[in-house]
């Protein structure tokens, strides 16, 4: 194998195994920060060690034990007496092959766990939360960060750098939080992962390339917790949405590089095995047997168009029911417009145009612009053009974004066709 | 990337030997491994060719010709798949490197191959130099 | 980079020569290297206001200007975007001063990050299904 396949290699193996090395190094120093640098160190000396005497049968246990013997000699050196180090005072032997395979099967799971709690720790800012996610979880590079954001990666390193000093000037734990701590930091957690996920979903066009990268990388997390987090079912609800939404990747842009929105979308080229998992973790979160949340929800009604074999074959009853229990669980004016359009599939837009009216009440909602966007749809629905072209007209005024400026303002010129013929 | 790692078929798999317990474990382990690193997508074992059916083409424009197992020729078969989602070729090595010895008296043989994937994306000249672009600034950026 | 107000710049006394001309290249400089985001010269503060809440929960007074120099009145901002607090301070630090103003003072400080593309990404996430949603309205 040449010098550089070897590096390759190893860059590979790194990949694997660098989130469990962290993880579980992060458990002995109680050090995040730490933890990276020694793991980076035994990277390092696996970068020198394995080119000429041939990568070991168990690289992710050797990366280990190499970290751990790098920990106590650093401690041995510096003579630390921190009560912090004490554990790794304790466990001076040093893991045997076995002893790792055997944490690899049990702790390590936890560790990660641990980990991405730690990472996702709210106080830690969202950029700080996201970018150290992408680093110790994933693997990514500054670099490679940064380029999905679209930031500079001076900026990133800084962000990640400061991130890891915060966890550990205030002593943030490496726990899994109890009782009723867990949901909340838990939807932190799943926070950053949708974050991820939809940073990379959502650039379509315009001055965003599109960062496949991020939604794999989200979907691996999200997949990884599934399995270490098994009894909560948001985390099957968001990998399920994610493994949806990420079916459609590939026909939600046409050659040209402009979105293509899910009605026009090609079905045929959906990809099936996505779907399919996505509509298992969808069962598994249905089983545990709790009231779905919103990403469970989210989830589900996404599921209802992958089941349409066409879109005039939606189920819009089931989507407007879908919606009113996301609206319980997730009070928002945006869900509230969702669900009025799919009543209005459902039931005829007199009945969807209700909920818009009572919505049109609220005084805080008067600058929403997406409330008379939809109430112009409905307008139109019911042949009501010259309301519709004042609706459109008025959302049009109260945007920001030119191009949806546009489209409002081209809506309301058809309306005005739609009188005169 | 989607990787495939195939496991072709032995003498014992298309004589319907199942695997030994030892080795029904490994593997068992094995899966779980990748479920827990989040790259698996999909595995699947298949039953022997003997419960297999040919459709082949012999003449171009002319009719299929259907043959029902089994198939002679054990090494050109398959036995089993298991599709994984990486990150580069490299990992997918890695991973089918990791797989336990599939037959263990011989015969074990994976064989690793990309799965093709329609990538509008990557085959888009107009949006790969939107890309070349905004990487440039991104890097000038830095360097500033 | 804050700049802190003078007497001189209270005054409204205008900045000597030699400094005016020495700032030009200094902040083309820094747009040249891409790091100057934002640069603004604010007007002396006797045409400024304060507003004041004196008391808790009670109404805001309005001060007219001028105020006095020594409470850390500021006279110009930049923005910069610096990979490190070494490169900031280089930069401050190139800056010109000009010649015999009496104490001149630069502050430096560090601007709460934001990263613009990041929204909720559940709200942002529903917005789409409703324009999926809108757009099956109109054509189904």
């Amino acid at each position: 194998m040449s010098l550089s396949n070897t590096h390759r290699t190893i860059d590979a193996i790194w990949r694997i195994e660098s989130a469990k090395l962290i993880a579980g190094l992060t458990r002995i120093v109680q050090d995040v920060g730490l933890a990276e640098d020694l793991a980076h160190d035994a990277l390092v000396i696996a970068l020198e060690k394995w080119p000429h005497a041939g990568i070991p049968d168990n690289p992710g246990a050797w990366l280990m034990t190499t970290a751990k013997r790098r920990a106590i000699d650093l401690l041995r050196r510096t003579k630390i007496r921190d009560q912090k180090y004490v554990e790794i005072a304790k466990n001076t032997d040093l893991y045997t092959v076995e002893d790792v395979d055997q944490v690899l099967d049990g702790e390590i799971g936890d560790d990660l766990l641990r980990l991405i709690f730690m990472t996702c720790h709210p106080v830690l800012s969202q950029e700080a939360r996201v970018a150290l996610t992408l680093r110790l979880l994933c693997g990514l590079t500054a670099e490679e960060i940064s380029r999905s954001f679209l930031v500079a990666e001076s900026t990133i390193a800084q962000r990640i750098v400061r991130a890891k000093r915060t966890l550990n000037e205030k002593n943030i734990p490496f726990e899994v939080p109890l009782g009723e701590e867990l949901n909340d930091r838990l939807s932190t957690v799943l926070e950053v992962i949708y974050l991820m996920f939809n940073e990379g979903y959502s650039a379509t066009s315009g001055e965003h390339w599109i960062r496949p990268l991020l939604c794999q990388e989200a979907l691996r997390l999200g997949r990884v917790l599934a399995q270490i987090a098994s009894n909560e079912p948001e985390v099957h609800g968001l990998v399920a949405l994610m493994e949806i939404q990420f079916s459609r990747f590939k026909t939600r842009v046409n050659s040209k590089g402009e979105p293509v929105l899910l009605m026009d979308q090609n079905r045929a080229q959906w990809d099936q095995l996505l779907i399919r998992r996505g509509l298992a973790a969808l069962e598994r979160s249905r089983k545990l047997g709790r009231s779905l949340g919103p990403y469970s929800l989210q989830a589900a009604i996404s599921a209802c168009h992958t089941q349409a074999p066409t879109p005039e074959e939606t189920d819009w009853p089931r989507i407007a029911a879908l919606y009113e229990a996301l609206s319980i669980v997730m009070p928002s004016p945006i869900v509230e417009l969702n669900r009025a359009v799919a009543i209005s599939m459902a039931f005829g837009p007199d009945i969807g145009i209700q909920i818009v009216n009572e919505l049109n009440a609220d005084p805080s909602l008067k600058k929403y612009h997406l409330l008379p966007s939809v109430r112009g749809d409905l307008l139109v629905k019911l042949g009501r053009y010259d309301e519709a072209r004042t609706e459109f007209k008025l959302a049009a005024s109260l945007t920001q974004n030119e191009r949806e400026q546009t489209l409002l303002l081209n809506r309301a010129m058809e309306c005005g066709e739609g009188t005169s013929t | 990337m989607r990787f495939m790692m195939i496991v072709k078929a032995t003498t014992d798999s298309e004589a319907g030997v199942l695997p030994s317990q030892e080795q029904f474990d490994a593997m068992q382990k094995y899966n779980e491994e990748l479920v827990k690193a989040g790259v698996l997508l999909a595995a699947d074992g298949l039953m022997s060719s003997s419960n297999g059916i040919r459709i082949s083409y012999p003449k171009a424009g002319g009719k299929p010709k259907i043959m029902d197992g089994p198939f002679t020729e054990a090494k050109e078969m398959i036995a089993g798949y298991t599709l994984i989602e990486v990150k580069s070729r490299e990992e997918a090595i890695e991973w089918a490197l990791r797989m336990p010895d599939p037959h263990g008296f011989g015969q074990g043989e994976i064989e690793l191959r990309q799965v093709f994937e329609v990538e509008e994306l990557t085959n888009n000249a107009e949006l790969l130099a939107k890309e070349t672009v905004l990487r440039k600034q991104v890097k000038e950026q830095k360097q500033a | 980079m804050i700049i802190k107000a003078t007497e001189y710049s209270e005054a409204g006394l205008a900045d000597g020569k030699d400094y005016r001309e020495a700032m030009i290249p200094y902040k083309k400089s820094l747009a040249k290297k891409g790091v100057l985001l934002a640069d603004e010269e604010l007007q002396p503060s006797s045409t400024g206001l304060r507003i004041t809440y004196p008391k808790k929960g009670g109404k805001p007074q309005v001060l007219a200007g001028p105020f006095p120099v020594n409470q850390d009145l500021i006279i110009e901002y930049m923005v910069i975007n610096a990979s490190a607090e070494d490169e900031a301070l280089n930069l401050a630090l190139r800056m010109p001063v000009p010649k015999a103003r009496g104490k001149y003072e630069i502050e430096l400080r560090r601007l709460k990050e934001k990263l613009e593309s990041i929204q909720d990404p559940g709200i942002k996430a529903i917005e789409a299904s409703l324009q999926d949603h809108l757009n099956m309205l109109k054509k189904i």
